[in-house]
């Protein structure tokens, strides 16, 4: 591997000065400068075996290739690059207002002037985060009633919203089920391969999307899930699936809940949207709550970046369920120790925030308020689409499947081609597997997008 | 939950037959250590003692099968453990499901040991739960006022009035604010620094101190995966926490020397000599934690200029810029020699301390590259690695930075703020001193006012901070180490005393 490597005691690397691209200069696996001349190879060799202290040092991250832009989020960025009038920007779930402006909601204004009004210190969290979160996200999830809450068998650590919380909770996988594998949806959230694959976590893929169907591959989905080893951790959405947003019905739920019993496999729940799928909180649980109450040992990472527009703040948390109060402190323990070399303690401003507002009363109704006008917003914006779709294409296609799926985002069923001809032509800004945003929707534009679809669907392959 | 877990470990302890060799383990990780050297986790060193007795009996099956035994068989091994523990009437409540539901009555994580306590917030928590009302708390290095009380800095108050309400909670870019990191890179390279002009430096907003370290340990293990890295001795001890489980290997150097509680600078260059060329090296920027004591100008010079010739890279990480001397340049001298004796450096930068903004995380990582195309590069690759840990950086803590720094009056007032902070330590330190001397003790206590910034490495033994704990109330890590930010003029001459009762 190294061509030419010479003795540590000139030990200095050498610049080449004026000839910069030349010579590639690095550190090889001994330690010793290695040089892959080029060129003029007897002149270089020359300079090099004389031992100079350079002025100015090449750089060891010379190799370095830049990364490719994020899927999900480089849209946005190339939204933002974009100059026509037209354009729309349906790629990052980032709930807009019709008006397509970024919402803050009004409890979340009220609940950080009671902060600022209390001035409370900015202290260091303790590693598992702020408690009254803790409780409150806990009991939010499971219900105040839940007898897993009342016999403390779940551990609640704060997390760095629906991401950090994946993390923590597959960084613990590796720690302690080193054997076993994740199984994620196909498809998924971009991040969750990229989440295990970081924790060393080995993942393999259930069928889910059926693209005949632009639905469920319900029948799929149970034979993948039946075929994998036992004790196999099964990552589900908990409610409003992304990207799909297709999720199984009640009757469904159970019948994989029974496989998952079957096979001994571990629930692993990644709820995001809990209360903006539906418009109600308790009815988006339903699925975690049934595993739960079925006596299932379950993961359940947790996120208030949609529900509570806290986008920025990165705030949610990790529970493990578990059989007993002993084991439940131990996870916990263990999963403190994870987080503290990544980051030591969680931020405290979101945590805060929705502590405030699940802690008040009023505060709380008025949070469930915003929340339904959020997810009725994006339902009717559903209904529009699907009317001028149905108006506008002669073809005789199906698209009720849009009124079928449910939350932030629909899977059109276009084509890696046919997106990018809805963004070259089109300049709507989506995600290559043919997701779209509705809540970067206005009723407005769904003329304008239906009228893009059509187009792209039926004129692109 | 302090309760159950030393039940739980008590019955392990009795136990020790029933699981053998690695309860010892066990045993040995609950003893805060100052430095911890082992590279595995406990249960990696356990998964190797069984993979070890296994691995002869595995040979005769198939994969399928040893993955069904060994299922088997950790079963079996938590039902009994599950009888010794449920034998001993404990206070763990059992959930017995009703009829017709799943029965889960052995957990999958059943063999999840507890962690041991954080030696440093752990500290903190005990304090807490100390009804005496004599305590004192000089351990975690969070800054307090002369009343004892924590502290939010004027400017920091305003800054948040100024962005309360007005600005939506968009997704920060996955590298963070860049108004913030603009900013950073100032204080940390120079207003005029030709490096940020000509953006040859690869900075993201990361999660204080200790996400900055852990982004650029994975960087590290990603693109020069045959590195390690070289840690003082003493360190604080997370960084060790953090290169392990980025699965860095790690090395140390002296550093500190106990007879002078002074830097032990002849082994210091010995180490950095004696590393091979091109080795990374963690370097404290300013007041080093956890013994203050800082190298002389002189001495980073010399430092630097060996550096250089070893062609080793510099990782300074930088947690109390401003705290130590009160002016922010004087504590950016290090980094400042070695930019200017042509080296590439990386830079943690934390806001933690100095703008007393702990709990919202704000930090800076840096790594100065050739080029602006390398800086664009390494810059994706560290977004990218912060992608799967946290999406991107939490915003508040990095509005207040930027509305501060970014405005002359906010910034002007934030100077004198830190300067009042670090000022009033290094009073403390004085008077502590004095407090001692008065007080007759034969020891000679002059290196608490030669070391700077918030900690101040007394020298005491593990044995000696137990006794200021158990029988004065006095809460530090056990590695000696105070906390100046915890003495007041009220708790300073019951601190000295106990001391003086304790070392005498």
């Amino acid at each position: 591997m190294a061509s030419l490597a010479f003795s540590s005691t000139s030990a200095s690397p050498v610049a080449l000065r004026g000839r910069p691209n030349k010579l590639a200069i690095g550190v090889a696996q001994s330690g010793a400068c290695h040089v892959s001349a080029r060129g003029s190879d007897r002149k270089a060799r020359l300079f090099i075996t004389r031992a100079v202290a350079v002025e100015k040092k090449v750089s060891r991250f010379e190799d370095v290739a830049m990364a490719p832009p994020d899927p999900i989020l480089g849209v946005s960025e190339a939204f933002r690059a974009c100059t026509n009038e037209s354009k729309l920007n349906l790629g990052v779930g980032a709930y807009r207002t019709e008006d397509l402006q970024p919402y803050v909601l009004n409890v979340v204004k009220k609940a950080e002037k009671l902060m600022l009004e209390k001035g409370e210190n900015k202290e260091y969290l303790p590693i598992e985060g702020l408690a009254a979160f803790n409780k409150a996200t806990a009991e939010l999830l499971l219900g105040a009633d839940n007898h897993s809450i009342q016999s403390q068998r779940v551990a609640t650590v704060q997390g760095l919203s629906g991401t950090g919380s994946l993390r923590l909770a597959a960084a613990f996988i590796n720690r302690y089920c080193p054997n076993s594998k994740v199984l994620i949806s196909s498809p998924t959230w971009g991040n969750h391969k990229n989440i295990f694959n970081d924790a060393g976590v080995p993942w393999s893929e259930y069928r889910y999307y059926d693209p005949k169907t632009v639905g469920l591959d319900f029948e799929g989905m149970i034979a993948d899930i039946k075929a994998a080893p036992s004790g196999s951790f099964i990552l589900l959405h908990g409610c409003a699936h992304n990207p799909t947003g297709i999720d199984p019905t009640p009757e469904q739920w159970t019948k994989i809940a029974d496989v998952l019993e079957e096979k001994g496999h571990t629930p692993f729940f990644d709820v995001a949207y809990q209360g903006f799928a539906s418009g109600s909180l308790d009815e988006d649980a339903f699925s975690v709550r049934l595993f739960v109450e079925r006596g299932f040992e379950v993961f359940v990472a947790q996120s208030y970046s949609k529900n509570l527009g806290l986008y920025s703040e990165r705030i949610g948390a990790i529970n493990v369920i578990c059989s007993s109060s002993g084991v439940a402190n131990r996870v916990k323990s263990q999963l403190k120790r994870l987080a503290r070399p990544m980051y030591s303690n969680p931020p405290v401003h979101g945590a805060r925030i929705v502590a405030n507002v699940v802690g008040d009363p009023n505060l709380f109704s008025e949070w469930k308020a915003e929340m339904e006008e959020m997810a009725g917003r994006i339902k009717n914006v559903r209904k529009r689409l699907y009317d001028n779709l149905s108006q506008k294409d002669k073809s005789g296609k199906d698209w009720s499947f849009i009124l079928r799926q449910i939350g932030m985002f629909s899977y059109t069923g276009l084509n890696t081609s046919q997106s990018e001809n809805m963004t070259n032509k089109w300049h709507v800004y989506m995600t290559k597997d043919g997701r779209i945003s509705l809540a970067g929707l206005s009723l407005a534009k769904c003329d304008y997008l239906a009228d893009a679809i059509i187009d792209s669907y039926h004129n692109v392959n | 939950m302090q309760a159950q877990t030393r039940l739980n470990l008590s019955l392990l302890h009795q136990d020790q037959a029933l699981f053998s060799p690695h309860l010892f383990l066990v045993t040995l990780v609950i003893t805060p250590t100052r430095t911890i050297l082992f590279n595995y986790s406990l249960s990696q060193k356990r998964t190797l003692y069984l993979k070890n007795l296994a691995f002869s009996s595995k040979l005769q099956f198939s994969a399928r099968e040893n993955i069904e035994r060994k299922r088997r068989r950790t079963r079996g091994t938590k039902m009994a453990f599950r009888a010794m523990i449920s034998s001993r009437a404990t206070q763990q409540s059992k959930w017995v499901p009703s009829a017709g539901v799943a029965r889960q009555m052995s957990s999958w994580f059943g063999h999840v040991e507890p962690a041991a306590k954080d030696p440093i917030l752990g500290v903190t928590e005990a304090f807490l739960a100390d009804p005496s009302p004599d305590k004192v708390n000089v351990g975690v290095g969070a800054y307090r006022d002369d009343n004892g009380k924590p502290v939010v800095l004027e400017c920091v108050r305003e800054a948040e009035r100024r962005i309360a309400g007005n600005l939506n909670m968009e997704y920060l870019p996955m590298g963070g604010s860049s108004h913030m990191i603009e900013e950073s890179l100032k204080l940390a390279y120079g207003e005029d620094s030709d490096f940020i002009k000509d953006k040859r430096i690869a900075a993201v907003q990361a999660l204080s101190g200790t996400g900055a370290c852990r982004l650029f340990a994975d960087f590290q293990k990603r693109f020069l995966p045959d590195s390690q890295i070289y840690i003082p001795v003493p360190t604080w001890a997370n960084h060790h926490n953090i290169w392990r489980d980025a699965r860095v290997p790690q090395n140390t150097f002296r550093y500190y020397h106990a007879e002078t509680k002074g830097l032990d600078f002849s082994s210091l260059m010995e180490d950095i000599k004696n590393a091979p060329n091109g080795s990374f090296f963690l370097l404290h920027a300013c007041a080093h934690n956890p013994t203050g004591v800082d190298p002389s100008e002189e001495q980073w010079r010399e430092i630097s200029h060996l550096f250089k010739s070893k062609n080793h890279f510099p990782l300074f990480d930088m947690a109390y810029q401003g705290f130590a001397s009160g002016d922010p340049e004087r504590d950016a001298k290090a980094i400042r020699i070695f930019l200017d004796d042509g080296h590439l450096i990386g830079c943690a930068q934390s806001f933690a301390k100095n703008m007393g903004l702990y709990g919202q995380r704000a930090g800076c990582l840096s790594i100065l590259c050739d080029n602006e195309m390398e800086a664009v590069a390494v810059k994706s690759q560290l977004q990218q690695l912060g992608r799967p840990m946290y999406s991107n950086p939490p915003v508040h803590g990095a509005l207040i930075v930027s509305t501060i720094l970014g405005d002359p009056e906010l910034k002007k007032l934030w100077l004198q703020e830190v300067k009042g902070m670090a000022d009033r330590i290094i009073g403390m330190r004085t008077t502590l001193r004095e407090n001692l001397e008065k007080l007759g003790s034969p020891l000679s206590w002059e290196h608490i006012t030669n070391q700077i910034g918030m900690f101040c490495y007394s020298g005491m033994s593990p044995e000696q901070v137990d006794r200021l704990t158990n029988e004065y109330h006095i809460y530090m890590t056990r590695n000696g180490r105070i906390s100046m930010a915890g003495v007041t003029t009220g708790n300073v001459g019951y601190l000295a005393n106990a001391i003086h009762e304790v070392t005498k």
